[in-house]
């Protein structure tokens, strides 16, 4: 048995749908951000599997590396914005959030 | 006995799944964001098996110092001790389910009917070629980040700080 591109590719899938759940059914904001994370990994897993397996040079890791620091500025500003919701709701619940409802 | 790389590929796999379900899965925020390290630290290991060195050292540096931290914080930040038992409750689990039966269906399709290429490659280091890339071909778009990397952290001292009312701001 040898380990090809699809066991990669079956790795990135299972881990985006799994994120894919977390961003659906966590109510708690913080909760729904992991969920965000998992999905951009996915992503530059495959991203990094087609690069070796198909594409050759390194664009993959390139354009890997660009997912990773658009997570990290992505996290900051969320994480500073949750810091804030909870501030004026003592609560990061997504489903309490309704002033802007009606 | 399979060979070295199988089970290195099947032990990270299973690091990276097993984590990434306790993340969706755990009624508890903090166990979610402990296991997110797992999941981080696996797909750097993948990472290394797909001869991307740097990426799988910039992975740990990044998510694992950085990131997880910062939503460690967050997390200590922004729940009470009391309600720590149930923090991360879940809704609309049966919709969730069929949509990503749906896209999983999709993205087996696709995988399965196409003809990839199969053979397994060997690992080469590939920082130097990265590095090259980075202040070559993509030089603009890694300056650009550079400017989004400094967009992002004045944004969110600006977004996280307490409002300050100076002297001359009050009435």
């Amino acid at each position: 048995m040898e380990i090809g591109l699809v066991h990669y590719l079956t790795v990135g899938a299972v881990l985006f749908g799994l994120g894919l759940f977390t961003v659906m059914t966590r109510k708690n904001a913080v909760g729904i951000l992991l969920g965000v994370e998992l999905i951009l990994n996915a992503a530059a897993l495959n991203f990094v599997a087609f690069e070796h397996f198909v594409a050759g040079g390194v664009s993959g890791q390139v354009f890997t590396v660009f997912i990773i620091v658009l997570a990290a500025s992505e996290a900051a500003i969320a994480l500073a914005i949750v810091l804030q919701v909870y501030r004026s709701y003592r609560s990061i619940m997504a489903d309490r959030l309704t002033a802007l409802k009606n | 006995m399979p060979p070295l790389s199988v089970v290195a590929f099947m032990l990270l796999a299973a690091l990276t799944l097993g984590s990434a379900g306790i993340v969706a899965f755990s009624k508890n925020i903090i166990h979610s964001a402990l296991a997110l390290l797992g999941t981080f630290l696996g797909i750097a290991g993948l990472y290394v098996t797909l001869s991307a060195d740097f990426l799988a050292a910039t992975q740990v540096l990044v998510y694992v110092g950085g990131t997880l931290t910062l939503i460690l914080f967050a997390v200590m930040l922004t729940s009470r001790i009391e309600d720590m038992k149930v923090s991360n409750p879940q809704g609309g689990v049966a919709v969730a389910f069929g949509l990503i039966a749906v896209a999983l269906l999709v993205l087996g399709k696709v995988a399965t009917e196409t003809n990839w290429p199969s053979e397994a490659k060997p690992a080469v280091p590939s920082t130097a070629k990265l590095g090259h890339a980075f202040l070559g071909e993509y030089l603009l778009p890694f300056e650009i980040g550079s400017v989004v990397l400094l967009a992002a952290m004045i944004g969110s001292v600006v977004l996280a700080r307490r409002a300050v009312k100076r002297a001359w701001e009050k009435g």
